[in-house]
């Protein structure tokens, strides 16, 4: 095994206990913090093909695409805030099983 | 320009270094990296610690004199032993931990303030040769590194479990996240046109004097004081000094986050306070004061280390200053000055700094056009978004009775 | 095993793990922090300083802040958290789903012969060709991140603005 297996391997550990935590948790906050971890995880991949893959043509690629990645993360961030609060505006609770209101 | 001797050269401005190397020349040569390493932590938290001593001595004493009144002068010559008198006090004091409060978030988040707030110091480039660790990201770690201490505060006002405390929490945070943004983006046109994240890379690209007594400094440039100012708003914002210190606001919240706490963690928080404020001072000097560099070519004989720590206590007196004269906000007061006048003031100064960088070639007549549209530029929008904002309230008349 | 790897690895996977099985928000959201924190650490350990100053920036900076508003605006009080606990076997489903995905990326991880090139790190671009790339040849990715983020500000205020007249919760 070497060391960029070593480095997948710590981002498919940490994507799934996000998968877990995202899958298994009722309250909304906990939900989308998993998916969060599981973005890091994405990123962490990112970095570690970008540090340990023989260097090519481009060799900021993987870089850039975090950079990127985190960016859309803030204004992810920003738009769950606001998801979190207009669910609890309508049901007081932010249990996802309770938000139920589209449902057919 | 006048072509003088390097300072480098003088044994002053080489004195930390000479120091320096007589201690590792002690130790083996696999340990002289470590040991440059301790004695850059070591130097920082004593000068530091020492500031952080004197500092509390020198507020309480200006504080009382533009009250009318002494101020500690019983401890010592002066006062002079009074901040070893705190800190005794301050040790031997009993800690005392609320029952219902979450004790280890409780225990660390005095702990977590004052690492993080070190953590800056570390970028500074307090002289020529005084730099603790020179990243090529050094502005942005230095601002990495303090986006962690809202957090502490928070930490602190929510394990306290105590609504005071919890107020101040919420405070804090709304308060850190609305000032987190002019502070940065009033450092983003610095960066822009040093075309450098590197500290040392800013510092010296304010080198130099016109006629030989005119500095390069940012702050004599329209944007650059433009910046400044919004700089030290934000820096006063951020460290939670008044006339922004909603979360500790003792009239309205006991002490806020500050509540719970007693004995040497409450010295913590102040210390964390202190080191907060000389860190994004510190950064203001290296920003927009010009670092270590000289004001004038032929003062350049005086080693950079000590026009630093000149800059430096300016800008801390300036803040003691402001503590004396101005009331404390309303919250709302707050988040407004943040958005509606300081983010988009500091969105406009970085155009500004774009037409200056894009202008640098203009001369002759040339050269007054372009300092006539910059100033416009800082002026203009000030006078009109202030005059838009307290339409209604201001300029407010006193009747004496 | 680098030794700062095993334990930046340990690092970001117990403070998941705490997070993911905490019952109180608030510690999960500052356990989160903390393997942001080890991400970052990740990040610097591979020499990307930018990506893990900004990681922290960004991170523990802003989003951890939003989490926290987000948990103490939606709480009544402290005693009353709302309780995590989901029934019993979505989480026994939910943990065997993420243990065969697990298995399945290892597997697929371990199998694939990996072109590595530990002698010639590509690493530690430098600050100005970094920058020089974001500017030249991502410059409308930027403008388009930039142009995402604005919607998003201006969309995240319109829906948790309320409604002015009162209407609250109409559809």
């Amino acid at each position: 095994m070497n060391m960029l297996q070593a480095c997948l391997l710590l981002s498919s550990a940490l994507f799934c206990i996000g998968l877990v935590t995202a899958l298994s948790r009722s309250n909304t906050i906990l939900v989308l913090l998993g998916i969060e971890i599981m973005l890091n995880a994405a990123n962490l991949n990112f970095i570690a093909f970008w540090r340990f893959s023989p260097a090519g043509s481009a060799p900021a690629t993987g870089v850039i695409f975090v950079l990127f990645s985190i960016a859309v993360a803030a204004a992810e961030a920003a738009v769950w805030l606001a998801l979190v609060i207009a669910l609890y505006r309508h049901q007081q609770n932010i249990r996802l099983q309770e938000a139920t209101r589209l449902k057919g | 320009m006048i072509a003088t001797l390097p300072p480098a050269e003088s044994w002053l401005e080489r004195f930390p270094l000479l120091v320096r190397d007589w201690i590792t020349g002690h130790l083996p040569e696999s340990l002289g990296w470590l040991a440059v390493s301790l004695l850059a932590i070591v130097v920082i938290l004593a000068a530091f610690g020492l500031l952080f001593a004197y500092l509390t001595l020198a507020e309480r004493k200006i504080l009382g004199r533009i009250q009318n009144r002494p101020g500690p002068n019983r401890t010592g010559w002066f006062g002079l032993l009074q901040p070893f008198a705190d800190g005794i006090k301050a040790v031997t004091k009993e800690d005392v931990v609320p029952r219902e409060a979450d004790a280890v978030l409780h225990f660390l988040a005095p702990v977590l303030l004052v690492a993080m707030s070190l953590l800056g110091l570390a970028v500074i480039p307090f002289g020529r040769h005084l730099l603790a660790a020179n990243l090529e990201a050094g502005v942005l770690y230095f601002f990495a590194a303090g986006a962690a201490t809202e957090l502490a505060v928070f930490m602190a006002g929510w394990a306290s479990h105590n609504k005071y405390s919890l107020l101040a929490a919420m405070r804090a945070l709304a308060q850190l996240i609305s000032y987190e943004l002019p502070l940065l983006l009033s450092v983003v046109p610095v960066v822009m046109l040093a075309g450098s994240l590197s500290t040392t890379h800013i510092v010296d690209a304010q080198g130099g004097w016109t006629f030989g007594w005119i500095p390069h400094w940012h702050v004599l440039t329209p944007w650059g004081f433009a910046g400044f100012v919004m700089f030290m708003i934000a820096a006063l914002a951020e460290s939670n000094r008044s006339p922004f210190d909603l979360p500790e606001a003792e009239s309205e919240l006991i002490a806020g986050h500050l509540t719970e706490y007693s004995g040497f963690k409450y010295a913590l928080f102040f210390m964390a306070e202190y080191f907060g404020m000389c860190g994004l001072s510190a950064m203001a000097v290296t920003l927009f004061l010009g670092g270590w560099q000289a004001p004038c070519a032929f003062l350049e004989f005086i080693p950079s280390y000590v026009w630093f720590t000149a800059k430096l206590l300016t800008l801390l007196l300036g803040f003691i200053w402001i503590r004396a004269t101005l009331p404390r906000l309303r919250m709302d007061q707050l988040t407004r000055l943040a958005w509606k006048f300081l983010v988009p003031l500091t969105l406009l100064n970085l155009a500004n700094a774009a037409f200056w960088s894009l202008s640098a070639g203009w001369s002759g007549p040339m050269h007054w056009v372009r300092w006539a549209i910059a100033l416009t530029v800082v002026v203009g929008p000030f006078l009109l978004l202030g005059r838009a904002l307290t339409a209604g309230v201001a300029p407010r008349t006193y009747r004496y009775a | 095993m680098n030794l700062t790897f095993a334990l930046i690895a340990f690092l970001i996977l117990a403070s998941a793990v705490l997070a993911a099985t905490r019952r109180d928000l608030i510690h999960s959201a500052l356990l989160l922090v903390g393997n942001w924190l080890g991400v970052a650490f990740f990040y610097l350990w591979a020499g990307a300083e930018f990506v893990a100053f900004a990681q922290a920036l960004v991170y523990v900076g802003a989003i951890s802040m939003v989490v926290l508003f987000a948990v103490l605006l939606t709480r009544r009080m402290r005693t009353e958290l709302p309780l995590l606990v989901a029934t019993r076997d979505r989480v026994v489903s939910a943990v065997l789903g993420g243990a065969a995905v697990f298995g399945v990326l290892a597997v697929a991880v371990l199998r694939t012969p990996l072109d590595t090139n530990p002698a010639k790190p590509a690493g530690s671009v430098s600050m100005l060709s970094l920058g020089q790339q974001l500017m030249g040849p991502q410059a409308a990715a930027v403008l388009i991140v930039g142009v995402l983020l604005t919607v998003s500000l201006l969309g995240a205020v319109v829906l948790a603005s309320s409604d002015a007249d009162g209407k609250e919760g109409a559809p």
